[in-house]
């Protein structure tokens, strides 16, 4: 796989500092998974973390505080044994879906298209897009920001393509209609912190039954 | 500098000397800036986890302790979380620290880094009640020896990071604290915070080599 659009650094750093919405996070997470690059990235803003923590301030701990802690030290745990997931989801979309691509509850959304919401707390959402091949999805804008990786198949829009492991970002700048290429359907994993916004009229009317 | 394993074969004596040596010399440094002795630092750190992790040395622990917990409580306060909240979750980071001890992976990251990640998690659990969705591990073999000289890399990337973010202006530093305390949303994060773009791209590329070498 070879991947051409990643994260950007802010959104690896926000992820490293905790500070993104659990939605994004696993699209983040789930990208890391495939792409070196962004992995060696992470642990990068992860160790300025621990920059900050160890050269920041120092407040001291109840008298009784270590004795508490030694108190409560149990049996470590054996590690877990470290495997690739098997099947076609990386492993943290399939902590979400409580299984493989078989185990996922997809709804129609019309024109073919089916999506599954993933449970997510913090506002933002995060779904699976099932898109057959060389099919569109509608014409829409963004009023916040929207993060689609793609983990089979590709889609196209006015600003490139994307294949597997790619990540699109799209902002409020960007009103894009992405086709999915002739070939294997396109599978997808999207976040949005807002809802999109529908040019057309039937996907707006639409929009609160499927919560797009 | 000491390899992990000449200090780990050295009785816990002269560990825990060295270990409280260096919090002295901290301590008694102007501003804290002693960059000879946080590379020693770092290196202490190290092998007293690893008695943690290999022999559950509680004495290791209790220094650990003694170093960490005050820093975790003052980022959970930085964080919004009362000092109450706080002391109680930098108990629960340490016990974390001993109970996932088995994962600590010197070659990855450096135990304040690792520590971070911990209370991080923690936090995330604690303040915001969300879950934190992980990458998938990578599967590194049957191998689980660190590389000594990636353990001393990860040292010496973590002085240069350490050295370069004590030397930005006060302004920078405090936004990029601000960042890692929770208290920037991810659309207020820039780069302009003033990160040294320069030392996080070197070591950034030195992560992807050593990676690459660890999956070859």
């Amino acid at each position: 796989m070879t991947i051409r659009h990643h994260l950007t650094d802010q959104l690896m750093m926000a992820y490293a500092a905790g500070a993104l919405p659990e939605a994004f996070s696993l699209v983040v997470a789930t990208h890391v998974s495939l792409c070196s690059e962004c992995r060696a990235a992470l642990a990068t803003f992860e160790a300025v973390g621990g920059a900050v923590l160890d050269t920041g301030e120092a407040v001291p701990v109840g008298e009784d505080s270590l004795a508490a802690t030694l108190a409560r030290l149990g049996e470590p745990e054996s590690a877990p044994v470290r495997r690739r997931a098997r099947g076609m989801l990386p492993a943290p979309v399939q902590d979400y879906v409580g299984g493989d691509i078989d185990h996922v509850k997809w709804r129609s959304v019309g024109m073919g298209v089916r999506q599954a919401i993933l449970p997510t707390a913090d506002g933002a959402t995060v779904r699976l897009l099932h898109i057959p091949a060389g099919q569109s999805m509608p014409d829409h804008g963004h009023r916040g920001l929207e993060l689609t990786l793609v983990l089979q198949g590709a889609f196209r829009d006015s600003t490139d393509r994307f294949g597997p492991g790619d990540v699109e970002i799209a902002t409020e700048s960007l009103d894009h209609t992405p086709v999915a290429e002739a070939g294997a359907d396109c599978i997808c994993l999207a976040a949005t912190d807002a809802r999109l916004r529908f040019h057309s009229l039937i996907p707006r009317l639409a929009q609160p039954f499927f919560r797009i | 500098m000491l390899t992990n394993t000449a200090l780990a074969e050295k009785t816990q004596g002269p560990i825990y000397r060295l270990a409280r040596t260096v919090a002295a010399n901290r301590l008694a440094s102007p501003g804290g800036k002693v960059f000879v002795t946080v590379e020693h630092a770092e290196t202490d750190w190290v092998s007293l986890m690893l008695r943690v992790r290999d022999a559950q040395d509680k004495a290791a622990f209790a220094v650990l302790f003694r170093h960490f917990a005050p820093r975790i409580k003052a980022f959970l306060m930085k964080s919004g979380a009362s000092a109450t909240l706080a002391e109680e979750c930098a108990q629960d980071v340490m016990a974390t620290l001993w109970q996932k001890a088995e994962q600590f992976d010197p070659a990855r990251a450096s135990v304040a880094t690792w520590v971070f990640t911990i209370a991080r998690n923690r936090r995330i659990d604690a303040i915001r009640r969300a879950r934190r969705p992980e990458p998938e591990a990578l599967d590194w073999g049957p191998d689980t020896e660190p590389d000594q000289a990636e353990v001393y890399e990860v040292a010496q990337e973590n002085l240069r990071l350490g050295a370069a973010l004590a030397t930005l202006p006060d302004k920078q530093r405090a936004l990029i604290e601000r960042a890692y305390y929770g208290d920037l949303s991810h659309s207020e994060i820039a780069l302009e915070t003033g990160l040294p773009l320069g030392t996080i791209k070197s070591r950034i590329r030195l992560a992807l080599e050593r990676l690459r070498h660890q999956m070859s």
